[in-house]
């Protein structure tokens, strides 16, 4: 493979997978919780926590970047004591650019999987808790079956999203090659440099074919799960 | 085991207060829609918290307002059948009739599978996916994964009302095999006098949140009150009679305590015991035994008492007890036959009077009649 791609160009595309990978892992649990509780629990607050989680889908960019950086920076209100207390820094480190990504994917996970959650009728649920299923039972063996589309869906939404995720990481954890040079910010910097139009070029290539990999694997599982549980 | 159901719950524009026991055998909740049925079930289900109340299974407490008891669904080992069945979209039907009994204890394993498959004639559907069964078939699997949740008690939400006439003929000889085969109280809900008829053991009529009577079906079947709930068209007795034999013009022989009657169209085996419904409009009265008439079944009765039928006023209901035949030690049984105001005083009808009912064979209908119950 690197014959045709550099070895810079390569850590980049490399380092865009491994950040979308773990912000996708990281927030999958968060997401369904938040889904769930958007989709079925009255709760006071429920209304700021939905504005919360699509804050990043309205705000610039930028925005979210320079929050993330005076939250979780190495000098930030949370940082501090993640660093003091454990050890965790995110500041100008690739854990850093999971963080923007996971964030900055998180309200369209969120969005797939409340989706696919109120999709779900809660007669069936019932249904399972008088044949003798507890509540995480029935979870486990009838609504998990049920969304998993959407989970899926959201998924492979949130992990594209994070591929492309640019503002949010330049602001919050720099361009650093090999660190937290994702593949949009190369392509960036690849563009500042004069004679970099051919490697941006290929990367912009690379990002195309992900893309449509991650849509095509999406659509094919999703009707995969969709026929099984359509109960035909 | 009985099922004690004591409840009060409050509704915008209806209260429900109800009380009833529903003993072994199938205990019809009968009411027209909107009477609170579907509350009462979900309640006994856990599925819904009654605002006052208490709810009992033999020696278990489900739900005791005032102790602040309330077992979670789960817990109360009811099987519940749908009337929209619910089945697992994502799961076999295999897999769907095997759910309960992943969480139902191992001690209390009886129902067999096989039998159970056998019994409901879904052998053939088990690989199958729900998505692909007619409403039938789902009823019966619904029916079947219920069964073998190892339930102490059956619930069943109009098991039927989703299915055309044919279905239901399809079913509900199933529901009888169910009721006399395992010894499990069943909570029949249902809006069709038929249905009740054919299979309740125990009916509880509600109306408007109310219980407006509960008893033995053939008592409330037999009670003006009870009729009236059935409504004009369909309400009738219960009468138990023993298959003798089959004629060869079609017609079968029954013996009730009162004398025979001919039926058509009855399979069942001789010497087996069939529950009949005769409807109160299809009974007609005289004062002397008529001759000449088309009529196959004539039984004599003694009139216990005339009650005013619902309507327009213009019809009454007479409640007629059965003469005993000899050698009959059975209780005597009771006849509704709904008549004009005008008949009773040109016949001058009163209590005590020995009359003889008129039912036209064909007027039993085949849906009317059973197996009788246990």
């Amino acid at each position: 493979m690197t014959d045709w791609l550099s070895p810079d160009e390569w850590t980049a595309v490399a380092l865009s997978l491994r950040v979308s990978f773990w912000a996708v892992l990281v927030s999958l649990p968060l997401g369904l919780l938040v889904a769930h509780a958007l989709a079925r629990w009255q709760f006071p607050g429920k209304q700021i926590l939905n504005g919360i989680v699509h804050l990043p889908l309205i705000l610039p960019p930028v925005v979210t970047g320079y929050l993330l950086l005076i939250t979780f920076g190495r000098k930030g209100t949370v940082g501090q004591y993640l660093d003091q207390w454990f050890g965790i820094v995110f500041a100008f480190r690739w854990t850093g650019a999971v963080l923007a990504a996971a964030i900055m994917a998180f309200p369209l996970m969120v969005r797939a999987m409340r989706l696919a959650i109120e999709a779900v009728d809660p007669k069936l649920e019932q249904a399972g808790a008088t044949l003798g299923a507890s509540r995480p039972w029935v979870w486990l063996t009838v609504t998990l079956p049920m969304i998993l589309p959407g989970v899926i869906a959201g998924a492979i939404l949130a992990f594209a999203k994070a591929m492309g995720e640019f503002g949010a990481t330049i602001t919050f954890v720099s361009n650093i090659a090999g660190q937290t040079r994702t593949l949009p910010s190369a392509i960036y910097t690849f563009l500042q440099v004069p004679g970099g139009e051919a490697q941006a070029a290929r990367l912009v290539w690379v990002a195309i074919a992900i893309a449509m990999a991650a849509l095509l694997l999406s659509e094919w599982v999703s009707r995969l799960v969709a026929r099984r549980i359509s109960g035909r | 085991m009985t099922l004690s159901v004591s409840l009060q719950h409050a509704f915008p524009g209806v209260s429900l207060d109800v009380r009833f026991d529903a003993p072994q055998g199938v205990t019809a909740l009968f009411g027209r829609s909107g009477s609170g049925k579907t509350t009462v079930v979900n309640a006994v289900a856990g599925l819904l918290r009654p605002d006052q109340g208490r709810i009992t299974l033999g020696d278990r407490v489900l739900f005791d307002a005032a102790q602040r008891q309330n077992l979670a669904p789960h817990r109360r080992r009811i099987g519940y059948v749908f009337q929209d069945a619910r089945l697992f979209p994502h799961l076999s039907v295999r897999q769907n009739l095997l759910y309960g009994r992943w969480f139902a204890p191992k001690a209390a394993r009886r129902a067999e599978f096989d039998r159970v498959i056998e019994m409901l004639g879904i052998a053939a559907l088990l690989d199958r996916r729900p998505g692909l069964l007619s409403g039938g078939e789902k009823s019966r699997v619904a029916l079947g994964r219920a069964l073998l949740s190892e339930p102490d008690l059956l619930l069943m939400d109009e098991p039927l009302a989703a299915l055309d006439e044919a279905r239901k003929a399809e079913i509900l000889p199933y529901l009888e095999r169910l009721r006399d085969t395992f010894a499990l109280p069943i909570l029949y809900v249902s809006h069709s006098p038929a249905e009740v008829a054919r299979l309740a053991t125990t009916v509880v009529m509600l109306e408007a949140g109310q219980v407006t009577i509960a008893g033995p079906a053939h008592e409330v079947l037999a009670d003006p009150t009870g009729a009236r709930g059935f409504g004009q068209r369909e309400a009738g007795a219960l009468i138990t009679a023993r298959v003798s034999d089959r004629q060869e013009d079609g017609l079968t022989r029954l013996d009730c305590g009162a004398g025979p009657l001919w039926l058509p169209g009855i399979t069942a085996p001789a010497g087996a015991a069939l529950r009949l419904q005769i409807l109160a409009r299809d009974v007609m009265l005289a004062r002397t035994r008529p001759e000449g008439i088309s009529a196959l079944n004539i039984l004599e009765a003694e009139i216990q008492d005339i009650v005013a039928a619902d309507g327009d006023g213009s019809a009454v209901l007479v409640r007629l007890q059965l003469a005993p035949g000899a050698g009959d030690k059975t209780a005597p049984e009771i006849l509704l036959a709904r008549i004009t105001r005008r008949s009773v005083s040109a016949l001058s009808l009163a209590p005590g009077l020995r009359v003889f009912a008129v039912i036209k064979s064909v007027a039993v209908a085949p849906g009317a009649v059973g197996p009788q119950a246990i």
